[in-house]
């Protein structure tokens, strides 16, 4: 499989570490949330037959996080994004 | 008083060469490193300052910028590593520390890395047996963070074909050693 990039181009998945679901992202906030917000947060997860959000880190290339869309039953990538761009902004 | 010999990442008193055929592999122990992150919101000043230290701008995504007495490799969005000679600038870390201030986080890798080159007209048929990289479009200035070996390493295209640099995890020196003679001796 082939990973695109953002800023080095096509990349192998080989090259990549899969770290879940991109929902990982939105984090409960710590002030406000309930323990059931901690429950679904650590341990529920969809899994869709289709396109799915998650989150790769290209740990032999540039260290950054990617948002990769890929549809579960063909591994087809339709989207490739740096996470820091979509990411909370301090 | 300590009375302590140096030596290179191999554990030599001086650098190995091994040659193979034409090709020559040669431990560079004179390189002096230090990464530099700039910081959030700092950007622009710190890539301003890195222009002014680098005599140009500094490298974008998958290149290098050789220079003196200061070269820079990209290695992620706003991150760089910064490479000098170890005899002039053993303190790499404090110089650019003092000159980005606050800009960017400065820190100091020189004790991290250990740097070989590789040089020679059939460089492309030993660095295709070592890693993914597409050499066909490997051009001299180019440089990119692979895998040798499970080894996570930086390749700098120091001549496109003729010579690249190689720098790797310097606790797995020999490890990296290994991998690229043995490579050498398979591919010439």
């Amino acid at each position: 499989m082939i990973i695109n990039h953002p800023l080095l181009g096509p990349r192998d998945s080989a090259e990549f570490v899969y770290l879940g679901t991109a929902n990982l992202m939105d984090r409960p906030d710590p002030d406000t949330a309930t323990p059931e917000d901690w429950h679904d947060y650590a341990y529920l997860r969809d899994n869709p037959a289709g396109p799915h959000r998650e989150l790769w880190f290209h740990e032999g290339g540039d260290r950054s996080i990617l948002i990769v869309t890929r549809d579960t039953t063909t591994h087809e990538i339709s989207s490739v994004e740096l996470a820091r761009n979509s990411g909370a902004q301090a | 008083m300590h009375d302590l010999t140096a030596i290179t990442a191999l554990g030599g008193i001086a650098p190995q060469v091994d040659t193979v055929g034409e090709v020559t592999l040669s431990e560079i122990p004179d390189v002096a490193l230090a990464s530099v992150a700039a910081r959030t919101r700092e950007e622009s000043t710190c890539a301003a300052q890195l222009k002014a230290l680098l005599g140009g701008p500094p490298p974008q995504a998958g290149r290098a910028k050789l220079g003196e007495p200061y070269s820079a490799v990209w290695v992620g969005p706003d991150q760089w590593l910064l490479s000098a000679s170890f005899e002039t600038h053993e303190d790499i870390a404090a110089q650019l520390k003092s000159k980005l201030g606050d800009t960017a986080s400065v820190t100091e890798q020189t004790d991290a890395w250990c740097c070989f080159d590789l040089t020679g007209p059939d460089v492309h048929a030993v660095l295709e047996l070592l890693c993914n990289i597409d050499l066909t479009r490997f051009e001299t200035g180019h440089a990119t963070r692979t895998s040798i070996h499970h080894l996570g390493c930086f390749v700098i295209c120091l001549e496109k074909g003729h010579s690249v640099r190689i720098l790797g995890p310097r606790a797995s020196a020999g490890s990296l050693h290994h991998a690229i003679t043995t490579a050498m001796a398979s591919a010439l």
